[in-house]
């Protein structure tokens, strides 16, 4: 029993700055905006268009023509933003975007991630991704650590064609907290009820457990 | 006096795109889409075609209609999703895919519009989009250069249009539109309400009418929503 995707985007959302502008992708990344932490202003971009995303609308509120990344209906907020993809995606490009977090299907101890295609089975394409990682500055992954196999997703080299590459920050997983450093995958905090021995059991880049590894608080 | 470039209806807007025309269809998901023009190629049958657009639609919607009728020879877009019948035309080799990054699909249409013939990008380089294409470093660092689209023909939806062309959005209905509106050798609009030169502030027009050449008030617009999502 490792972090549910509600606590790993509890986790994530204590890496969240006042000011800071934020791209959440599809899945356990759009968990995030329920943890913002009091005190804390962001602002968040959704790449289809719109700086400002507001909570989803009340029954009957529906707009078709107002919509996040994931197709899903939103609002607006006071102070929301709306601008074409060139726009979106030029702010991401330019470094105006903080903070991205997104799923992955695997990640390499050199920080590279794979998360649009299995060759011959699966193609979701990459949408936006490829775009996110190359330029964003601060890029974490939420996952879950194995696949339904039960084969490590952090991996010495990514085995499944790349999004991007040595773009990776850190990944929370359902097991931990882990920072991309030289040395490979460096362990800083363990779901409270997963030993270190799992944790290295499950993990197959190259992995250092910190001196002062720590419970993920939540 | 004015130039006026109000086409009669969508069947009217497309009657001359040939088979084998390389088309950019707004819209994101199924959010803006110009639901008019594609029922009208639909029903043409206009076949071979390559389409530019972020999505694909899904299976019985927007462009996932015209690959159920298989009108497509060649989809250029960034994201497949949970569109079943595109994801298996893809990995049947049926249907010829260039998947490429969004930002670099929103570029590619907004040097069209800006006269710029190709544009160096980050999104890609390492990976398989990489193949095969020409780089150029500055600073140390690698970039794929990517060419404006070249398109035959751009057709977009707007909220709202006048007579000359100029061209109002709607919250994320704007997306891809306002790009390929800039993009298309002929760009053809449809929108909600189409009203006369004078009625829109030019100070909150988008697309300029330069770049639109046809323009139409749409009708029965479903405006479907891929997920409904409410508060709780």
């Amino acid at each position: 029993m490792g972090l549910s995707k509600d606590q790993i985007a509890q986790r994530i959302s204590k890496e969240l700055k006042d000011g800071y502008y934020v791209n959440l992708g599809i899945g356990i990344p759009t968990l995030v905006v329920n943890y913002i932490p009091a005190g804390i202003n962001v602002v968040f971009q959704s790449e289809n268009g719109l700086l400002g995303m507001g909570p989803f609308p009340e029954e009957g509120k529906e707009d078709a023509d107002l919509i996040n990344a994931g197709k899903q209906t939103i609002t607006t907020l006071p102070g929301s933003a709306i601008f074409d993809s060139a726009m979106s995606f030029g702010m991401i490009r330019a470094g105006k975007v903080h903070l991205t977090v997104l799923g992955a299907m695997e990640v390499a101890d050199n920080g590279d991630i794979a998360n649009w295609k299995i060759p011959n089975k699966m193609v979701k394409g990459m949408g936006g991704a490829m775009d996110l990682v190359a330029a964003a500055k601060n890029i974490i992954v939420a996952m879950q650590h194995t696949n339904p196999k039960g084969e490590s997703k952090l991996l010495a080299k990514c085995s499944l064609p790349l999004t991007g590459i040595k773009c990776v920050t850190k990944v929370v997983t359902d097991l931990g907290v882990f920072e991309i450093t030289p040395e490979g995958f460096r362990c800083i905090e363990h779901a409270p009820d997963v030993t270190i021995d799992e944790i290295k059991a499950k993990t197959a880049g190259r992995l250092v457990i910190a001196d002062d590894v720590k419970p993920v608080a939540i | 006096m004015s130039i006026n470039k109000v086409v009669a209806n969508a069947d009217e807007a497309i009657k001359d795109i040939p088979d084998g025309a390389t088309l950019m269809l707004g819209g994101f998901g199924l959010c803006g889409l110009p639901e008019n023009c594609i029922t009208a190629l639909v029903k043409k049958g206009t076949t071979n075609l390559t389409c530019i657009s972020n999505n694909a639609g899904v299976d019985d919607f927007g462009i996932g209609l015209m690959l159920h009728k298989r009108q497509l020879k060649k989809m250029i877009a960034s994201y497949v999703g949970e569109n079943a019948e595109f994801e298996r035309q893809l990995l049947s080799g049926e249907l010829e895919v260039d998947l490429i990054p969004q930002g670099t699909l929103a570029t590619r249409c907004l040097i069209a519009g800006y006269g710029i013939p190709f544009v160096p990008v980050l999104a890609g380089v390492g990976t398989e989009v990489a193949e095969g294409k020409e780089t150029v470093t500055r600073n140390g660092k690698e970039y794929l250069i990517e060419d404006a689209f070249d398109a035959d023909f751009a057709i977009v939806k707007a909220w709202k249009g006048d007579t000359m062309g100029n061209l109002i959005y709607k919250d994320t209905a704007r997306n891809f539109n306002p790009l390929m509106a800039m993009a298309g050798k002929i760009t053809i609009a449809e929108v909600e309400e189409l009203v006369q030169p004078g009625e829109l502030d030019p100070n909150m027009i988008h697309t300029p009418g330069i770049y639109v050449h046809r323009i139409f008030e749409g009708k029965d617009y479903e405006k479907r929503i891929e997920q409904r999502t409410v508060r709780k």
